[in-house]
């Protein structure tokens, strides 16, 4: 179970996101997942082994690595990457259950219903409308607030982003203020930054993709107190189709399915 | 084999899971087992390496990290991992065996077709009857082995907090000797980790076992308080599970002795069941 296990389970995620998801989704395993197992991993490798103090009292080194690093860059990142891309399995397990409600449907033989064969049901696209459309925002708002945690969780333990090159250190059994130097300080200021501007763009992205899905939601809130106005014995095809149909499911099945697109 | 094979072993139980069953496989595999192998693995990397006793004595080194770590947290949390998502296995099996017996009377009732046998390997089976027990006996032995480890993580380990120093003096230590261990606020940090996790997953747990006996304390009142609809119901319903049950050991009683003449007679027909079998 790796990396590679969870792009396999998130891409199955990747059908039913809007553009801007999909961008994000990519700009996560690509800029971020990939980078740190590529190359980040590498620059840290050796941070204990290479983290030499000024001393040959014993213990002194282990200590002072421990005061100044409680936790290492590298598994910080890899918990916001796993924590940031779980709320997407959400989305996931809620289409999961959509479909397994149609599938329900088309095994009772459900007149009104318009797909030909299972196959359709598993490839069939959802629209992100109704009770969807709350799960998606709101695995969107996890993923921000984890992002912004551990940005945070980031910036309050290591005081900035940037490494130095030495450390002064007298905790015990260091006999007095030691010197301590890290291993490849600049090498690893530079990935620093670069994973916080990639962890920036992928909150601008879920911001703009926050501020789409409302857009859209306010739109076609609108438009429809619109037709109601105008048309009010005008009954949209579709809103019928939809109030037909559901009234025949709550009748026949116990869970009623909002937002069923029929294109 | 490693993880991802256990997981793709894993993942085909999750279909007959109920839906908390399936929280409960992703918080394993996604929060357990991935953070044990991309991050906790890392930080234990150099635990024998970087432990360090402040002597010149060959030997102490090793018999004070051996004193204070009679097994590390990663291999014990392997161990963990692995014998809590096996009992997932009961319920696999005992699926398999039901899905053979529905084909064996396919083939008996003349729908040995493949698309018929195609359709019992897809359909998902309902937790009723002795799937039921099976699956509750899973997740009984899930919630024993995960409050053994911990149990056991708490007396090798009291308090699950790494500290930074151990003294040691054990022979050939000449004296109470100071050891050193490496990254211990981080090892700690995971430990917590993984413990919280652990505990979500007996919650996770305890909450599927009182679903599933709710469950079944309902139906059993449903079928009480209505006899005869319940058969009726279930007339129209193939797929029932324990009605089909119930047929399916009917005819297999009846049709034993008579089977195996048939069988004797038709050898072409053992191998279609034998085929069935195993697949």
């Amino acid at each position: 179970m790796d990396w590679g296990a969870l792009q396999t389970i998130l891409g199955g995620v990747n059908k039913h996101s809007t553009s801007i998801g999909k961008i994000w989704l990519t700009v996560l395993f690509i800029f971020r997942i990939m980078i740190l197992v590529v190359a980040a991993e590498r620059v840290w490798g050796d941070e204990q082994d290479d983290f030499i103090c000024n001393t040959l009292q014993p213990g002194c080194k282990n200590v002072c690595y421990d005061h100044f690093f409680p936790i290492s860059h590298i598994r910080l990142w890899a918990l916001q990457l796993i924590f940031v891309s779980t709320p997407a399995l959400l989305v996931a397990m809620h289409v999961a259950y959509r479909r397994h409600e149609k599938k329900r449907q088309f095994r009772k033989g459900d007149q009104k219903c318009e797909y030909k064969d299972i196959e359709e049901i598993r490839r069939q696209r959802f629209r992100i409308e109704g009770s969807l459309w709350w799960t998606y925002t709101s695995s969107i708002f996890c993923r921000l607030v984890f992002e912004a945690v551990f940005m945070y969780a980031f910036y309050f333990m290591y005081d900035g982003f940037r490494m130095p090159r030495l450390m002064k250190c007298d905790a015990w059994p260091c006999p007095n203020i030691v010197d301590c130097f890290v291993s490849r300080p600049t090498e690893k200021t530079v990935f620093t930054i670069f994973m916080i501007a990639v962890s920036s763009i992928c909150i601008l992205l879920n911001v703009a993709e926050l501020c789409y899905l409302l857009t859209k939601f306010f739109l076609r809130r609108s438009k429809k107190a619109g037709n109601a106005k105008h048309h009010p014995n005008h009954e949209n095809k579709e809103e019928t189709k939809q109030n037909e149909m559901n009234e025949l499911i709550s009748d026949s099945c116990q869970n009623p399915v909002i937002g069923f697109s029929s294109s | 084999m490693n993880w991802a094979g256990l997981y793709t072993v894993l993942s085909g139980v999750n279909r007959h899971s109920t839906a908390i069953g399936r929280i409960w496989l992703s918080v394993i595999f996604i929060f357990r087992i991935m953070v044990l192998v991309v991050a906790a693995e890392s930080v234990w990397g150099d635990e024998k390496s970087a432990f360090t006793c402040n002597t010149q004595q060959p030997g102490c080194n090793s018999v004070c990290y051996d004193h204070f770590f009679p097994i590390s947290h990663i291999r014990l949390w392997a161990l963990q991992l692995i014998l809590v998502t096996t009992p997932a296995l009961l319920v696999a099996m005992h699926v398999a065996y039901q899905q053979h017996q529905e084909k064996k009377l396919l083939v008996l009732t003349g729908h040995g077709d493949p698309k018929h046998m195609e359709e019992v390997k897809k359909h998902k089976m309902r937790i009723s009857g002795s799937l039921w027990w099976t699956y509750v006996c899973s997740v009984v032995f899930r919630l024993l082995f995960e409050a053994v480890f911990m149990y056991i993580f708490y007396m090798l380990y009291p308090g699950y907090q790494m500290v930074r120093l151990v003294k040691c003096e054990a022979y050939p230590c000449p004296n109470i000797v100071d050891c050193f261990i490496s990254r211990p606020t981080e090892k700690t940090i995971f430990t917590v980790f993984m413990l919280v996790t652990s505990s979500i997953c007996i919650v996770l747990n305890m909450a599927e076992l009182v679903y599933l006996v709710v469950r079944a304390c309902a139906r059993r009142g449903q079928h009480n308080s209505n006899p005869s609809s319940g058969k009726g119901s279930f007339y129209g319903h193939k797929l029932s599970s324990e009605y089909k049950q119930n047929e399916i050991n009917q005819l297999l009683t009846e049709q034993d002795g008579s089977l195996k003449d048939m069988l004797r007679r038709n050898p072409s027909l053992q191998e279609k069941g034998d085929r069935c079998s195993a697949c």
